[in-house]
């Protein structure tokens, strides 16, 4: 009976090594995606990259995702189950799948992954993540233009360094136009829950605050702010559909190139582990057109958007004070450095609430 | 005033899919019947009655298609678990993910479409009414529905012949069966009011609450309509207090957050989970004390021919 068993195993096993062999003329790229590829947002843009990818190296490579794969300990069995099917880069698009990937790494040196917007490397794992901060800057001189009760809404996931740079950069611009500025930020402690943005949002206008900002991922808030005729940032993706008369802009994750590039790399056997974080200069993201608002003011942020890509103007441009009054250490030269952005755990002056955590 | 107001209407929104689809678990499980598939089928609900509301421009031919989505999709766990006596627990979770994977399917067509919600009932001059005219006569007609269908529940349960032989079903289906009453027929028909529920309370989130479908944007909340009923120790008057509580602590801590009152978020997002068990627990044991559990929740019959 056991011998039987060891035959058929040993036969599956061999099996399985012919079809990987015949199917490893054409390179073999995996995706982990945190929601469905129909979220219309963080997971949707990711797939725009892999589809993106697709079109320009097709007839190279081989592409396969799983979607709905939950964060945590869990994402090591979907990221190891990539592995087994041959895939030899593998790209994991949320930032709770940084310990899995890691792990999985470790386990399989042969294997390349690319894991977004966490801060572990190996010699086999890259990261890489865009600078979305800039483009809060741009959205936060909107939003204080635009704002007529002075009280911004702003709707945070987690908080975690990348949401808390995103409400600091969007503070420190809306100061520039109206130094009373005031934002009001609630936390939904999940990415991904229509319902409870929708809520969210009803409390900050119920709060009375007119613009709505948002750091989730469903088009829900747009969809309030819409209903009760404010204004609202998108969020990942192209949001103008649920609220043509609302959306200023959006920041819009534009994978793509970066996917394109990683991929001719491996292909090209130069593949290295690398620290990727690009910023609107390098097309990791882009702003959607700029809409809804005045002439000047849409000036105002192309002028804005100029100016970072060109490096004259730096976000966190020294100095920079925390909310404790004192300001804090400037370790870029005259603007904050990439690690002090990057691991971002404050809140700047101007803003009345406590940081969760802190 | 106005704030108080505005925040009553959120809590009743956020309510009222977790009043329906809790109702109508309620009903299978008094019937014996635990079905584990509420998200499942809130899910297919909430794609259908989208994909009905498209085509046909209807809120309330949309809202038929969630009921009749939920009411399919029971029918599978009736044919499994009734008909073919396999574990309830098992076929509830394969329905579940059934139902993911299903919504995700039929609402591929539908991400990115957007209709105009169901309108809120408006009565000239009572509406207007400050502080409770929008709250008790400017509702859109899910909320109402919500609160007959319990009202409507509770008498059945309580006060028909019929309520009462279900509830027998579910406490000793060999009695009611050597009774003479058609065990698994009742079963069947307890099973398809609860996915009827919760295909109502699915459509209610993409017809009502935020107008567009995502695939999984039920996000969870068959999940607490389950654990309500638990909570709730079987009883329609503490459901809708459970489900108003959760609601309400939803709310609230979200509010609280945007006044900065400076207790961490992630607590404040457990509390509605705490309040709720919290409140509920302490009803039963004030009021009767021990477990108020159908007895035969959950256990296969298979009739001696």
């Amino acid at each position: 009976m056991s011998k039987s068993l060891l035959a058929l195993a040993a036969g599956l096993l061999l099996a399985g090594s012919i079809s990987a062999a015949s199917a490893a003329d054409k390179l073999k790229v995996g995706f982990i995606y945190l929601g469905p590829i129909g979220d219309l947002g963080w997971t949707y843009q990711h797939d725009q990259g892999r589809l993106a990818l697709v079109k320009e190296l097709g007839d190279k490579i081989e592409t396969t995702y799983l979607e709905n794969v939950p964060e945590g300990p869990d994402a090591e069995r979907s990221i190891e189950q990539l592995v087994r099917a041959g895939n030899k880069l593998i790209f994991t698009t949320s930032f709770g799948y940084m310990d899995p990937t890691l792990k999985v790494a470790k386990k399989y040196p042969n294997v390349h992954f690319e894991h977004a917007t966490g801060y572990k490397r190996n010699p086999n794992m890259s990261t890489y993540s865009a600078k979305w901060w800039q483009g809060r800057y741009i959205q936060g001189l909107i939003a204080a233009k635009m704002s007529k009760t002075g009280v911004l809404g702003y709707i945070g996931s987690f908080p975690i360094p990348e949401v808390v740079s995103g409400i600091n950069a969007t503070m420190l611009a809306a100061q520039t136009i109206n130094p009373n500025i005031k934002v009001k930020i609630i936390w939904a402690n999940t990415w991904f829950d229509p319902g409870k943005e929708a809520d969210a949002a009803k409390a900050l206008i119920d709060q009375g605050a007119d613009i709505i900002m948002q750091h989730t991922d469903s088009p829900a808030a747009m969809q309030i702010a819409s209903e009760r005729g404010k204004l609202a940032f998108g969020q990942d993706s192209e949001m103008i559909k649920f609220g043509p008369k609302t959306q200023l802009t959006s920041i819009l994750d534009t994978w793509g190139p970066y996917y394109i590039e990683r991929v001719k790399a491996e292909l090209a056997g130069t593949w290295k582990s690398e620290d990727s974080w690009g910023g609107l200069d390098s097309h990791m993201f882009a702003m959607a057109p700029y809409t809804n608002m005045p002439d000047e003011v849409k000036k105002m942020a192309e002028d804005a958007q100029a100016a970072i890509i060109s490096g004259k103007l730096h976000p966190f441009k020294c100095p920079i004070v925390g909310q404790d009054g004192k300001p804090v250490e400037c370790k870029g030269g005259d603007h904050l450095d990439d690690g002090q952005i990057l691991g971002m755990n404050f809140y700047v002056k101007g803003i009345d609430d406590k940081l969760p955590g802190k | 005033m106005e704030l108080v107001e505005a925040i009553i209407l959120s809590v009743l929104a956020a309510s009222t899919p977790l009043l329906i689809a809790a109702t109508g678990e309620l009903v299978t499980e008094r019937s014996g019947v635990l079905n584990l598939g509420v998200e499942g089928m809130m899910i297919v609900g909430a794609a259908c009655g989208f994909a009905g509301a498209w085509l046909t421009g209807s809120i309330f031919i949309g809202a038929l298609f969630g009921i009749a989505a939920g009411t399919l999709m029971s029918l599978i766990f009736a044919l499994m678990a009734l008909g073919l006596a396999v574990n309830q627990v098992a076929t509830g979770l394969a329905l579940t993910i059934l139902g993911v994977g299903l919504s995700g399917l039929i609402g591929a067509g539908f991400v990115g479409e957007r209709i105009t919600p169901a309108a809120h009932l408006h009565i000239p001059g009572v509406t207007d009414i400050p502080l409770f005219g929008r709250v008790l006569f400017g509702e859109d007609g899910f909320v109402y529905v919500s609160i007959a269908l319990v009202i409507g529940v509770s008498w059945f349960l309580y006060r028909t012949r019929a309520g009462l032989i279900l509830r027998a079903c579910g406490d000793n289906h060999a009695s009611a069966h050597a009774l003479g009453y058609p065990v698994l027929r009742i079963r069947t028909f307890a099973v398809m009011f609860g996915g009827a529920c919760a295909g109502l309370a699915g459509a209610y989130l993409p017809l009502a609450y935020t107008p567009f479908f995502i695939p999984g944007m039920t996000a969870g909340r068959g999940w607490i309509a389950l654990a309500l009923v638990v909570f709730s120790s079987w009883r329609p008057g503490r459901l809708v207090v459970g489900a108003y509580l959760f609601g309400a602590v939803t709310i609230l801590q979200l509010h609280a957050q945007g006044w900065g009152v400076g207790i961490p978020s992630q607590f404040m997002s457990a509390l509605p989970y705490l309040a709720t068990v919290v409140v509920l627990v302490l009803i039963s044991r004030a009021r009767s004390g021990g477990s108020t559990a159908p007895a035969a929740l959950g256990t296969v019959f298979v009739p001696d021919r």
